[in-house]
């Protein structure tokens, strides 16, 4: 097993990275991986980094059998593109961790699509990751948006005159 | 239908937004794309594609914000781009906002991440959007976004 967390490139996001280096160190767990953002209390069980490199998370991102990360699109779409299993768990504005409360919706939101596990607290992270044999990923997603999507673009743009354009 | 290739800007923050563009790159294909974003390293995502970069701006830091307005600016006299396209969040308001000034069209393809309510770029972009996009049905409206699927 490998499982890598990530905050994402942002801010830190310290009760999500100290739950699971709660659990890792109660579960003699040595293949953990956080990348923490720029935090003053960094995990003491658990290896991290602050950051990574686009190209660094993609590697770890390969590699991983599970993914722990706060409910941000860039981490969730990375997952299922991956066709990783993947537990988010929300920021919380009202602890001063969002500007708002949008991580909760959309942890809620693809929760109930099956998309992703949700973890509402640190205990219900503890407990997901005392079974997480049981979690499964959900169906690998292609590189592309919606075919909806794609097509309201694309004749967008068709019907868009051509500029001229000096050289 | 005519057949000859339009420049497209497609311009974002990191993170969600930066992802979610990629994924409507497709929609694009036959087309000249240059993409803009906060980073460079991010160029490892999109192999084969002309990446810019700008610097990041949000609406607390008004010096960011000026810097990254007058970076946009620049990259759209030079590019003049036909279609601006964005999912967010301040520099891709900047963009359809002065692109649509200097005579591209613009799309606005909110965050799938507002699944509440609309970002407040993405609330006020929309009388300067030719296309105003939400990926969330139930955040259509007459008189705002429509909704033309998503990028999941």
């Amino acid at each position: 097993m490998s499982i890598l967390v990530t905050v994402g490139a942002q801010v830190p996001f310290e009760r999500l990275v100290d739950a699971v280096d709660a659990w890792a160190r109660e579960a003699g767990r040595d293949d953990v991986f956080a990348q923490v953002g720029e935090t003053t209390s960094p995990p003491k069980h658990i290896a991290y980094e602050p950051f990574l490199t686009p190209a660094q998370l993609l590697a770890r991102v390969q590699a991983a059998d599970l993914i722990v990360g706060h409910a941000g699109m860039g981490t969730i779409i990375t997952a299922l593109q991956h066709g990783k299993p993947i537990i988010v768990m929300p920021r919380s504005s009202a602890l001063g961790e969002h500007r708002n409360e949008h991580q909760l919706a959309t942890a809620e939101r693809f929760a109930e699509r099956g998309a992703v596990t949700y973890a509402k607290d640190e205990a219900d992270l503890a407990a997901w990751l005392g079974r997480m044999d049981s979690i499964q990923a959900a169906p690998k997603i292609s590189s592309s948006a919606s075919p909806e999507l794609i097509r309201a673009v694309r004749d967008f743009v068709a019907d868009s005159p051509v500029r001229r354009r000096s050289t | 239908m005519t057949t000859e290739p339009r420049k497209i800007l497609a311009i974002s923050s990191g993170g969600g937004h930066w992802v979610q563009m990629l994924r409507v790159l497709p929609a694009f294909e036959g087309h000249e794309v240059v993409l803009a974003t906060v980073d460079e390293a991010y160029g490892v995502d999109a192999p084969g594609y002309e990446l810019r970069v700008i610097p990041d701006a949000n609406r607390w830091n008004k010096w960011a914000l000026l810097k990254s307005a007058w970076a946009i600016f620049r990259l759209l006299r030079s590019e003049r781009p036909d279609v601006v396209l964005s999912t967010g969040a301040a520099p891709g308001f900047f963009a359809l906002r002065m692109g649509r000034l200097l005579g591209a069209r613009t799309i606005w393809l909110d965050s799938i991440a507002n699944a509440e309510k609309l970002s407040l770029s993405g609330e006020r972009i929309g009388p300067h959007a030719d296309l105003w996009l939400t990926q969330w049905p139930h955040l259509a409206r007459e008189d705002g976004p429509a909704h033309r699927g998503a990028t999941l």
